[in-house]
């Protein structure tokens, strides 16, 4: 407890005070006080000392919290049907499934989304066979868009998705299902009424666990992005790196974690109420 | 309305099954990809060109590739052997003391690295690091791991814990045993199986970073996921694809003992 308190606890803080230095053209913070790093997310400072409205990183910020949503989105899409159908197994093949759905969620992040750029790429898995056939004659360009990006980051986060929604489906007494049927519900209205909001409590803590982690990626939006479409996950990165301007770096991630305060809270909240509501 | 169609399976959606078909197409086609490609005659990893072993044996062969691997190796087996001692003295400590205050807020704590983006939690240690004038390399790494190791290792040593009760402590209490005594030959044996998952899932965490080991590498420490990623971004060849599935077939080997090992306790797995 105490390791986490001084290498987890301490370095936010750290990285809290360094958001409000001034940066040293070496890399690294001079140790003066300034609000520079947060003025720079929002405006350009001229040379001459004016201060332009500068919308760059804004936009970034916008697209990152874009494809954070496309990206739960579709992991919800995907994931619900799946969720639902592995609660329709028995026991010894539910197990199977989940261990299957479980098991990419452990292998290597960057090699799962570099599998893609084999997919996606010119002359790749997908348009060598369309080329070869005469069905395009060009590349598809499919590479380094949004949306390749959103197709990596649902891929990775899948399992996120899955898991808990499966969670709170398996709790479900099917005998609401049956017992709706018995008063003439279709399965739609089943679906709407009985089983969706049962699994609520799992779609919500999915639909967390996907955001959370899709909106500070960096390996999908740098390897399928091209590092032209920057997230706010690859924006940290350069201003540690090669733009060696690490306080703005430090207050483009304390935005993200204040997002991330914001999502999980607004869960919190959700699973209080409801919890007031069952009790 | 008649009910009773033909074929009418109660709790049964059309397209279901095909979805999840397809679900499972999704997930794993991309990796049947990278090992298919591991075999391309090609000298671009992403054009194939026919079945050949050959850029197996250049990547075995290959000294920076063997040098990362060490790396790798040290690097995991330090923060896992660490990590796991830590969260088993912090798993124990918090069923001893049963019920105080600030419980949830330790858990809270514990668990924070699961919940902060991966980023932020980089950059914040580098800055940590750069801080106390911490000379980046190894050492830094195998630190940074430790941290996020941690909750991975705690998580099925606290399940294991927690479905365990203390009546053969108690037993063993009775029977003259000592502290010590009873813990080396009682408890440490029942918490094992815990404590052998957490380890593996710390392992298996720390040598797939990528993002953390980035930040806080500095010049010549080189793990294979770093070494990966340079290799991405220099243009490709076969070779990334061969170490790639080496490391997938690791962690599928490493997360498929995992799971059939804590079978049994179902809230390992479920929780």
């Amino acid at each position: 407890m105490v390791v986490i308190g001084i290498f987890m606890v301490l370095p936010m803080m750290i990285l809290v005070v360094f958001s409000f230095l001034e940066a040293d053209p070496y890399g690294g913070v001079e140790p003066v006080f300034s609000l520079e790093a947060y003025i720079q997310i929002l405006y350009e400072i001229d040379f001459d000392d004016t201060v332009v409205f500068n919308p760059i990183y804004l936009n970034i910020i916008a697209r990152s919290v874009g494809l954070a949503l496309v990206a739960t989105f579709g992991c919800l899409i995907l994931g619900f049907p799946v969720a639902y159908f592995i609660t329709r197994q028995s026991p010894r093949n539910q197990n199977m499934l989940l261990y299957l759905i479980t098991l990419p969620f452990w292998t290597n992040l960057l090699i799962r989304t570099y599998s893609w750029i084999l997919i996606l790429a010119k002359n790749g898995v997908v348009e060598q066979p369309l080329l070869a056939l005469g069905i395009i004659d060009d590349s598809l360009g499919m590479m380094y868009t949004n949306g390749a990006i959103a197709i990596g980051l649902i891929y990775t986060y899948l399992p996120l998705m899955v898991l808990p929604i499966y969670a709170s489906l398996e709790k479900l007494d099917f005998r609401l299902v049956e017992a709706a049927h018995d008063l003439y519900a279709g399965r739609l209205k089943v679906m709407r009424e009985i089983i969706v909001p049962l699994a609520m409590p799992g779609i919500i803590a999915g639909c967390i666990l996907v955001f959370v982690p899709s909106l500070g990626a960096f390996i999908a939006p740098d390897l399928l992005g091209g590092g032209k479409k920057l997230m706010l996950g690859s924006l940290i990165q350069l201003q540690f790196s090669s733009s060696r301007n690490w306080p703005f770096g430090s207050a483009i991630a304390v935005c993200l974690l204040a997002l991330v305060m914001i999502s999980l809270t607004i869960q919190a909240r959700s699973a209080g109420k409801r919890r007031a509501m069952e009790g | 309305m008649k009910r009773q169609r033909k074929g009418f399976v109660l709790g049964h959606y059309p397209g279901m099954n095909l979805w999840t078909a397809l679900f499972f197409v999704y997930l794993y086609a991309p990796m049947l990809v990278l090992v298919v490609y591991a075999f391309n005659d090609s000298d671009r990893a992403q054009i194939w060109r026919g079945f050949s072993t050959r850029w197996f044996y250049k990547a075995f062969a290959n000294d920076s590739i063997q040098d990362a691997a060490i790396n790798s190796l040290i690097i995991a087996v330090c923060a896992t052997v660490v990590a796991t001692t830590l969260a088993t003295l912090a798993a124990l400590a918090m069923a001893r003391t049963g019920e105080f205050k600030g419980r949830s807020a330790t858990l809270g704590l514990i668990s924070l690295p699961l919940v902060v983006p991966e980023i932020a939690t980089a950059v914040a240690t580098l800055s940590f690091f750069a801080v106390i004038g911490f000379q980046l390399g190894l050492l830094s790494i195998i630190v940074a791991h430790t941290v996020f190791c941690i909750p991975f290792a705690f998580l099925p040593i606290r399940a294991r814990l927690e479905g365990m009760n203390d009546t053969l402590e108690q037993a063993a209490g009775d029977l003259y045993a000592n502290e010590w005594q009873t813990f080396r030959h009682i408890t440490l044996p029942l918490l094992m199986p815990g404590i052998v998952a957490g380890a593996m899932l710390s392992f298996i965490i720390s040598i797939d970073d990528f993002i953390i080991t980035l930040m806080v590498s500095g010049a010549g420490a080189t793990t294979l996921p770093l070494y990966i990623y340079g290799m991405i971004r220099q243009g490709i060849t076969p070779e990334v694809n061969v170490i790639s599935t080496v490391m997938l077939g690791i962690s599928i080997v490493f997360i498929s003992a995992y799971w059939f090992m804590t079978k049994g306790d179902d809230h390992t797995t479920t929780h």
